[in-house]
């Protein structure tokens, strides 16, 4: 039996990223993530890896810059304000293709607003964020040890799909402390990278740029990324259901948030009203087919954020107008009740009335 | 004396030769421009101390975005500005490897200020390649951080203006008052002695990385002649006259020390 | 003792016509041709080549590394 351990969430994922042989991390203080900045400069150090505290936001994400150049795994971590002054180095690292993750700890906006947990990042990390047509892989976990896991899930799609991959979770999932038990298979195959710089010894030198001036060469690097995407959406999708057979409001929720409609959707039971909760793991790609096939069954669909409603945006594309959309959710760091929650699915729940559309 | 690119026939004896780590291509750079010159030294200096095959440089936008076509060594972009924090990145991971950055004035003391600061305070084990010409040469000619006083450019049309532009910033010195640098040395390619003192800084700063002494950065005086809207004679002149005044050349730290 | 002879090669398609060698020589070795090369430039060449002292301020100076250098060992003989 593996031993389980009480840890924040930061911690968990400063641990998982140790365990997924992450060389180097780069950062710089903000709340509500600085434990996990703390965490890697405790440990990086002590196994003789990469840390550094970094100027700003700014030099972090190019300091990964230049570690996944040299193809080593790199990693680092802010929240939301510092989030958006990597947008340029994120644009960059995707159109470089390099490998590379990023942990966003959101809080709440828009600027510097303040330091509760929030969801208001979702259209950034999903949608694009910096300039240019690229996406980030998306991921987001909803307990300590999805924390943990899917950080070293992260290293390995960063390499895999050569791209940059994005942790996106909030301040409650980073300060919660949970037991969770900690990776402790084999360290992870790390595939060869014959396109890292490394001093050009014995072979052709190597070059990582994204300025292609050549005619039509930008246009092809955009053709080979889009394709690029279209195997991840094909591959990657990930989401995670909780009595959906039967249900006849379908929740939608990630992250913190899904943790509340969890609870609302067992209370909405108790009530007799059969909802169920569909929890996308990947936001990108988002799992657009298994809403559009449930929202043919039920009889409302209700999406809970923590924040004006940024998801729903790709519930609403997925599921179309088949069937009423409802939403529940607070901005500004505030945390949606679940009494809330539960009203708005029993709301869902009544059979349509003529005049009930809104 | 200058390396050279492949041993002559016995009857000769090599003055001159390309070096082999500059691809033997035409560069794009205007006529007597002198990011060519510093493209040939840096080459120069790989085939000299034999590190091109462990040497990684790091070139942002600017005029010499394009180095990878004509240096043969591995080459990273930076975004503009964030040259240090990538070349940080690099060697880091990669300590045993000779990692250069190659900055424009306006990438490495306006937009980049705060990476240069802080690389150089760090005193990360990397050379910093600082060609300073006075103007933005790759946007067009516009006001950088080292545009001298009084002097025109496309937006500064009626000169730079002190009092609401500021004066050009001397970097050299501005960095001379860290602790942590190795070596600190503004040089000017004004003159085929310019040229020869701007090789031995290189010389100097590789050399000291390859011994693990710490940071070093040349910062080179070099024409635009575009954008100085002038002749390349001129331009090497008004790099002699106008800039060498205003950014005093020689050693500002050696070996670790700053020189009185 | 004679005269040491040096050998100059200029790149004509490298040559920008910057004229910086020209400038720069101290024994008025090289001029610019009136000729143009495939880019459209004037390029540097060598007019008077038993003058040049081999003292390399040309080849320093060239910003395109068009200009090589030899030593002719029959020179020395
Ligand atoms: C974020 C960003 N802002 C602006 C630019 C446009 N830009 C390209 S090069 C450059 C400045 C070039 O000047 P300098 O660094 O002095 O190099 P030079 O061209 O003179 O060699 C600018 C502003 C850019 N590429 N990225
Ligand atoms: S614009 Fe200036 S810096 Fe750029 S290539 Fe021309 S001369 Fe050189
Ligand atoms: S080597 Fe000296 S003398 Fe000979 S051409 Fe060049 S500058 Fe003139
Ligand atoms: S210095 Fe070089 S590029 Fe300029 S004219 Fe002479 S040979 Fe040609």
């Amino acid at each position: 039996m593996r031993k389980r351990v009480l840890m924040n969430g930061n911690d968990a994922i400063g641990e998982g990223a140790i365990r997924a042989g992450c060389e180097a991390y780069f950062g710089y203080p903000i709340t509500p993530q600085n434990e996990l900045t703390s965490y890697m400069a405790n440990h990086m150090q002590a196994h003789g890896r990469v840390f550094i505290q970094a100027e700003s936001e700014v030099a972090a994400v190019n300091m990964v810059f230049g570690a996944a150049v040299t193809g080593r795994r790199a990693m680092t971590s802010s929240s939301s304000p510092g989030i958006s002054l990597k947008q340029e180095g994120l644009s960059y690292l995707a159109a470089a293709e390099l490998p590379s993750v990023i942990v966003n700890v959101q809080r709440g906006g828009p600027g510097l607003g303040n330091i509760a947990p929030s969801q208001s990042d979702y259209f950034q990390a999903t949608k694009g964020g910096g300039h240019g047509d690229y996406h980030l892989i998306v991921l987001a976990p909803y307990t300590v040890q999805e924390m943990h896991d899917f950080t070293i899930d992260a290293f390995a799609l960063a390499d895999r799909y050569r791209n940059p991959v994005m942790l996106l979770t909030d301040g409650r999932l980073g300060q919660m402390m949970e037991p969770l038990t900690l990776y402790a298979g084999r360290p992870q195959k790390i595939p060869a990278k014959p396109w890292a710089l490394t001093g050009a010894k014995g072979r052709k030198p190597n070059h990582i740029r994204s300025l292609l001036l050549e005619d039509g060469a930008l246009e092809q690097r955009n053709l080979h990324l889009q394709a690029k995407y279209k195997t991840i959406l094909n591959e990657l999708v990930g989401y995670d259901e909780y009595l959906t057979s039967d249900a006849t409001v379908l929740v939608v929720a990630y992250g913190s948030s899904a943790r509340i409609a969890r609870g609302a959707i067992d209370q909405a039971r108790a009530k007799g009203v059969k909802a169920g909760l569909l929890r996308p793991i990947t936001l990108w790609p988002f799992p657009r087919a298994r809403i559009r096939q449930l929202a043919g069954k039920v009889r409302g669909i209700l999406v809970v954020e923590m924040s004006a409603g940024q998801m729903i945006e790709d519930v609403q594309l997925s599921a179309g107008d088949r069937v009423p959309l409802a939403f529940e959710g607070r901005m500004g760091g505030g945390i949606p009740e679940e009494s809330a929650v539960v009203r708005a699915i029993q709301r869902l729940a009544k059979p349509p009335q003529r005049s009930a559309r809104k | 004396m200058s390396p050279s690119r492949k041993p002559t026939q016995a009857s000769r004896r090599s003055v001159y030769h390309r070096p082999v780590s500059l691809v033997n291509k035409p560069t794009h750079f205007c006529p007597g421009c002198g990011h060519g010159t510093a493209h040939k030294l840096i080459a120069e200096v790989l085939d000299s101390l034999k590190i091109r095959e462990k040497t990684i440089g790091v070139a942002p936008v600017g005029c010499a975005v394009m180095a990878y076509y004509y240096l043969n060594c591995d080459i990273s972009e930076a975004a503009h500005g964030r040259t240090p924090a990538v070349a940080t990145g690099i060697k880091r991971c990669l300590p045993d490897r000779i990692v250069f950055s190659y900055q424009g004035d306006g990438d490495l003391a306006a937009i980049g200020m705060a990476e240069t600061i802080h690389a150089a305070n760090r005193g990360e084990n990397i050379t910093v390649i600082f060609v300073n010409n006075s103007v933005y040469g790759m946007t067009g000619g516009q006001m950088a951080p080292t545009t001298l006083s009084g002097q025109k450019t496309v937006t500064s049309p009626c000169g730079r203006d002190a009092h609401t532009m500021g004066s050009p910033i001397r970097v050299c010195e501005l960095l001379n008052t860290l602790d942590a640098p190795w070596h600190i040395e503004r040089v000017a390619l004004d003159s085929p002695a310019g040229v020869r003192k701007t090789r031995k800084a290189l010389l100097t700063a590789f050399k000291g990385q390859m011994e693990g002494k710490g940071y070093s950065l040349v910062e080179i005086l070099s024409p635009c002649p575009i954008h100085m809207r002038l002749s390349p004679l001129e331009a090497v002149r008004f790099v002699k006259e106008g800039m060498v005044p205003a950014f005093p050349l020689g050693v500002f730290r050696r070996e670790g020390k700053p020189v009185a | 003792m004679s005269p040491r002879l040096y050998s100059l090669t200029i790149d004509r398609e490298r040559c920008k016509g910057c004229e910086l060698c020209v400038d720069v020589c101290p024994r008025t070795v090289l001029a610019l041709s009136p000729k143009l090369n495939s880019r459209g430039q004037h390029y540097a060449f060598v007019t008077n080549p038993a003058s040049c002292i081999g003292c390399a301020q040309c080849s320093d100076m060239c910003p395109d590394a068009a200009i090589e250098i030899d030593e002719e060992e029959s020179a020395h003989a």
